[in-house]
């Protein structure tokens, strides 16, 4: 499979983890969404840094070729889908009493 | 320096998020259990597709700009460091909107009790 595919497979993949199997609905939620909104930046400043400085190289063949900040689109579901995942486990965990209070 | 590149996104990821627990005190590094149940899951499928991307030549990396250490499949030791410290930002970055809106009834994070 490409990147592209992968990537086009991940966010889906995440989606479900969140919506059915924990039921923990982020994506649903503006707690997520503000999450988000502050992560992306940050996103796309540090890939710019891995892309433009070829640090991280993409063969073309497995990419759409279309560029955000010098990185791959694909990136951003990659990115997506790594952080709804991880976000959706940590609410999780929250949920089941698993070490939910701050102090 | 070159071989630092890498290791200075890293840095500046760590640096960009971990401030939180001194100043918001999210207190996510003290709940280490959740964390590493939240993180180890996603983690380890990351790097299990970093693992094929690598294998297919999906993606490389400069080797003049990594430090040259590199875990199984030929891994190296920045990604693990990415899929720890990316992860850990994300879950500080939503406690720190916590802190800011869970006194607000209308902001669900969903692990209420």
């Amino acid at each position: 499979m490409s990147y592209t595919q992968l990537a086009l497979l991940a966010v889906p993949t995440a989606i479900l983890f969140d919506l059915f199997m924990t039921r923990r609905r982020m994506i649903l939620r503006r707690a997520f969404w503000t999450s988000y909104a502050i992560i992306l930046p940050f996103q796309l400043l540090t890939n710019w840094w891995l892309t433009s400085r070829e640090i991280v190289m993409y063969r073309e063949q497995f990419i759409i070729g279309f560029r955000i900040a010098s990185a791959p689109v694909e990136d951003l579901l990659f990115g997506f889908a790594l952080i709804l995942g991880v976000i959706t486990l940590w609410i999780y965990w929250g949920a089941r009493g698993v070490q939910q209070e701050r102090e | 320096m070159l071989k630092f590149g890498y290791l200075a996104m890293i840095a500046f990821t760590v640096a960009g998020s971990f401030w939180l627990e001194i100043f918001l005190k999210v207190g996510v590094l003290r709940r280490i259990k959740r964390v590493l149940l939240s993180i180890l899951p996603v983690a380890t499928l990351f790097i299990i597709w970093d693992l094929y991307a690598i294998s297919r030549g999906h993606w490389h990396f400069d080797s003049e700009q990594i430090l040259g250490i590199f875990g199984f499949g030929g891994i190296p030791l920045e990604e693990f460091l990415f899929f720890t410290v990316v992860p850990l930002a994300a879950i500080m970055t939503i406690e720190a909107v916590g802190v800011v809106k869970r006194k607000n009834s209308k902001w669900k994070f969903g692990d209420e009790r």
